[in-house]
């Protein structure tokens, strides 16, 4: 018996960001457990793929909300975690060394010449007679504060991300969550920030114990200041931020800031896609049950984020689109070849794809 | 059977019929009030994060530890902040009166 939890994930091959045009077979958008065997199948039918996601690593859901939760329902697998299931998945589609492109959304959908042609927000081009769009939910995008003026300060004040740390140099930061995100960035700021503050809504976190134990020390020599509180209003003007009012459990109180850094998790939105002009009802994309197919040539959609008479979205579900919709787009990628359906069991050819002869 | 009352994110109120075993989160769902429920009972997203009125906080089970963990990324948390998915229906809580939060809007 194979136990997953053996299985490490293998190199993936990545490309420098605004790469391109790049000509491939098939553009995968949505690395997550349906795109990942998309892959795989395609793969047996000499289809070379190429993945668009906005995640820093493949597995989608799997890798992003539930990698050590166990799923008791993979058909042949009693028990595998998100993790356990992404790293099997990325192994079994390796011998077919499909390109990730990862911190990237998938933006712009035109027609070049015959094929199609994809631009990610890195300014990646790829052209492919097929797209697949295995996007789940949506992408994963900061989870943002719903204060009524949050807006006004976003990205002049309010960051939901480090990009530059000179940014904060000298800056009365303040940084809010309880996540590794969190953590991470109040150890590493703390030496360039003026002062900086860190807020969270209990004395626990979910981050590295670590990391915990490091920022309590930081506290208790005085170097940080940690707040048990929520956020209740932002304070500035002309989109600078001088303070924060937070709610504490005896009082409120204004802390100066002048830079603050939420990091509440990520959530799904489905973004640019909506605007492709597919045929689309509440966020999922209408396919045919037996290509998975859209109401465009060459356009499928697997996985969550499809949907046909009697859907229901299981991992398992976006397995056997995969394979339905593979068999169906190798008739654009190889228009002149013959599709002989073939089993992985007996097929010498197939073992050769594969490298296990 | 019984029912719950819900206010969603147009501040308007919904009476809808409350089955006993579904989750809160399932009872709103299936009346089709929006909720995005992103990861549907799993207890790994925030986003159908509701508001309990006080009057029931304490007549809920309190929440688990995970729970705790998932609602330390909730945006605008507060004291009667529950994940709906984690509230489990039966008939004594027929009449819950409970907010969508923010993040719980669909796209």
């Amino acid at each position: 018996m194979v136990d997953l939890s053996l299985i490490e994930a293998p190199p993936i091959k990545t490309a420098e960001p605004g790469s391109g045009p790049i000509e491939t077979d098939m553009v995968i958008i949505g690395a997550g457990p349906a795109g990942l065997f998309a892959a795989f199948e395609a793969g047996l039918l000499d289809i070379k793929c190429h993945f668009v996601d906005a995640l820093d690593k493949p597995g989608g859901q799997c890798a992003e909300l539930y990698p050590e939760k166990p799923l008791f329902d993979i058909a042949g697998i009693p028990a595998c975690t998100g993790q356990e299931l992404t790293n099997s998945l990325l192994k079994q589609c390796s011998p077919f060394e499909p390109v990730f492109h990862l911190n990237q959304q998938a933006e712009k959908l035109e027609r070049h010449e015959d094929k199609w042609q994809l631009t990610t927000s890195e300014n990646t081009v790829l052209q492919a007679p097929c797209i697949v769009i295995a996007a789940g939910g949506g992408s994963f995008v900061p989870k943002k504060l719903t204060l009524p003026n949050a807006q006004d300060f976003e990205n002049t004040s309010l960051y939901y991300a480090v990009r530059k740390m000179a940014t904060f140099e000298g800056k009365n930061l303040v940084i809010a969550g309880g996540g590794d995100s969190a953590l991470d960035w109040t150890l590493n700021l703390q030496p360039l920030a003026k002062r900086l503050t860190l807020i969270h809504r209990r004395d626990q976190f979910r981050a590295a114990p670590d990391s915990v134990a490091k920022m309590h020390k930081l506290v208790e020599q005085g170097k940080i200041d940690f707040v048990t509180g929520q956020i209740t209003g932002l304070n500035g003007k002309d989109q600078q931020l001088h303070s924060i009012s937070v709610k504490t459990a005896e009082t409120e109180q204004n802390i100066e800031c002048d830079a603050l850094l939420a990091f509440y998790g990520l959530t799904m939105k489905l973004g640019p896609i909506a605007d492709w002009g597919l045929n689309l009802s509440q966020n999922h994309i209408d396919v045919s049950n037996e290509t998975f197919e859209t109401s465009t040539a060459g356009i499928f959609a697997i996985g969550d984020i499809c949907q046909y008479p009697g859907k229901l979205k299981l991992i398992l579900s976006g397995f056997h689109e995969a394979a339905l919709m593979a068999h169906t787009a190798h008739h654009y990628v190889h228009p002149d070849k013959k599709l002989v359906f073939r089993y992985t069991t007996s097929s010498k050819d197939l073992h050769q794809k594969l490298g296990v002869t | 059977m019984g029912e719950i009352i819900v206010t969603d994110l147009k501040n308007e109120k919904h009476t809808v019929e409350a089955t006993e075993g579904l989750s809160v989160m399932e009872i709103i769902y299936d009346a089709n009030v929006p909720i995005k429920a992103t990861c549907f009972g799993c207890c790994s997203c925030s986003t159908c994060h509701v508001y309990v009125d006080p009057e029931w906080i304490n007549r809920i089970e309190p929440r688990s530890e995970e729970e705790e963990e998932i609602l330390d990324m909730a945006v605008d948390f507060r004291d009667n902040s529950r994940l709906s998915c984690q509230i489990l229906y039966n008939n004594d809580l027929n009449g819950l009166q409970v907010t969508l939060a923010e993040e719980t809007k669909t796209d």
